[in-house]
């Protein structure tokens, strides 16, 4: 005999119940997530902001790819504390993905968690993880259209780094349409411009990092 | 994208309400897709077509009802539904709220508990046994 059942039911649910329970085990531990397209600087632009703030701060990071332990290898030669996350194929990371690498970090010996998502700027903006921020990654290189064509990850993110400015000169680059464009998606968003490779830039979104470990550690006390 | 992903979670996910409800063979899946939301309504139906052969949904129909963007302006009151994802209120400028257009869910699964129609009455088979849930 025919059936009818309503689910009303989320389909990301699971995930999102797994990244509540992520949020709690992070209740002290500020979390940064980083999204952006493929080999638009997210490991570099870590490797030179772990150098500025590992005097300051104990760093971990859950290194998101889908295949490959290149960038964990570079991280840790950084002095961070490091979890490789393969995900075989799959496009993001998920909320199961980071709750098992944070079983194998030291989370109360850490001030400040990264997690490097998937090269992607489609699929991560989906997915909740638990982190307290997303930062989206964009490159000068990649062209100044990405946030229209992208713009969930914009809208998202508390924060947009423009990194690779030290090729400005050689594009058609328009950094001030690239702001307003991100501004009409999200006004209450941060930008920062950097160059992780003359180091242009690192100053300031490293200021933000380290007002965001103090604000969290006031909050929790 | 991700659609095979998601079109398994709806599988596991309606598969055990499902069995909870004892039925045996989904005949009707309904999600309902925001325009916004990155799953792409002919790649969930490919995805379902790939994975519900051999499976309790093998046949089922998928209905995917696609909501539009809507947007609400807190300024002039104004509700607009527009075609690609937009900021401002279409009537006075200001930055418009979205209101619909990120959904992502299972409305309602049908499907068949094998059991005879009770209210075919005299018509069906009789429940000689008396084995039917909830007799006496």
């Amino acid at each position: 005999m025919p059936v009818k059942v309503v689910m009303a039911q989320k389909i990301l649910r699971a995930n999102e119940q797994v990244a509540r329970e992520n949020r709690e085990r992070l209740n002290r531990l500020p979390t940064v997530n980083l999204i952006s397209s493929p080999g638009a600087g997210k490991t570099t632009l870590l490797e030179k902001t772990i150098q500025s703030l590992r005097g300051e701060f104990n760093i971990g990071v859950v290194e998101g790819d889908i295949y490959t332990t290149r960038d964990a290898e570079r991280i840790a030669g950084q002095g961070a504390e490091v979890v490789q996350v393969n995900t075989a194929g799959l496009c993001h990371l998920d909320a199961n993905m980071v709750g098992r690498a944070l079983d194998q970090l030291e989370l109360d010996g850490l001030d400040l968690l990264f997690i490097e998502n998937v090269g992607n700027l489609v699929c991560p903006a989906e997915f909740d993880l638990g982190e307290d921020y997303k930062v989206a990654l964009l490159s000068v290189a990649e062209g100044g259209d990405k946030p229209e064509k992208y713009p969930l990850v914009f809208r998202e993110s508390q924060a947009v780094v423009i990194n690779k400015s030290d090729l400005l000169p050689y594009t058609d680059f328009d950094m001030n349409k690239v702001r307003e464009e991100i501004r009409t998606i999200n006004p209450d968003t941060r930008i920062f411009v950097t160059s992780a490779t003359t180091g242009e830039g690192l100053e300031a979104w490293c200021a933000w990092l380290g007002d965001i470990v103090r604000r969290k550690r006031s909050a929790t006390g | 994208m991700h659609e095979i992903g998601l079109i398994q979670t709806v599988i596991d996910e309606v598969g055990r309400a499902a069995r909870e409800n004892n039925i045996k063979r989904v005949t009707k899946v309904r999600l309902v897709v925001g325009r916004m939301n990155g799953a792409i309504p002919d790649a969930l139906e490919f995805a379902f077509s790939v994975l519900s052969p051999e499976t309790m949904f093998e046949g089922a129909e998928l209905e995917i009802e696609s909501v539009p963007v809507r947007l609400r302006c807190p300024r002039c009151g104004a509700e607009s539904v527009v075609e690609e994802l937009a900021y401002f209120c279409p009537e006075c400028g200001a930055r418009a709220e979205i209101v619909s257009g990120q959904e992502l869910y299972i409305d309602y699964f049908e499907g068949d508990d094998g059991k005879e129609d009770a209210r075919e009455g005299s018509d069906g088979p009789e429940d000689t046994a008396g084995q039917r849930a909830g007799g006496p």
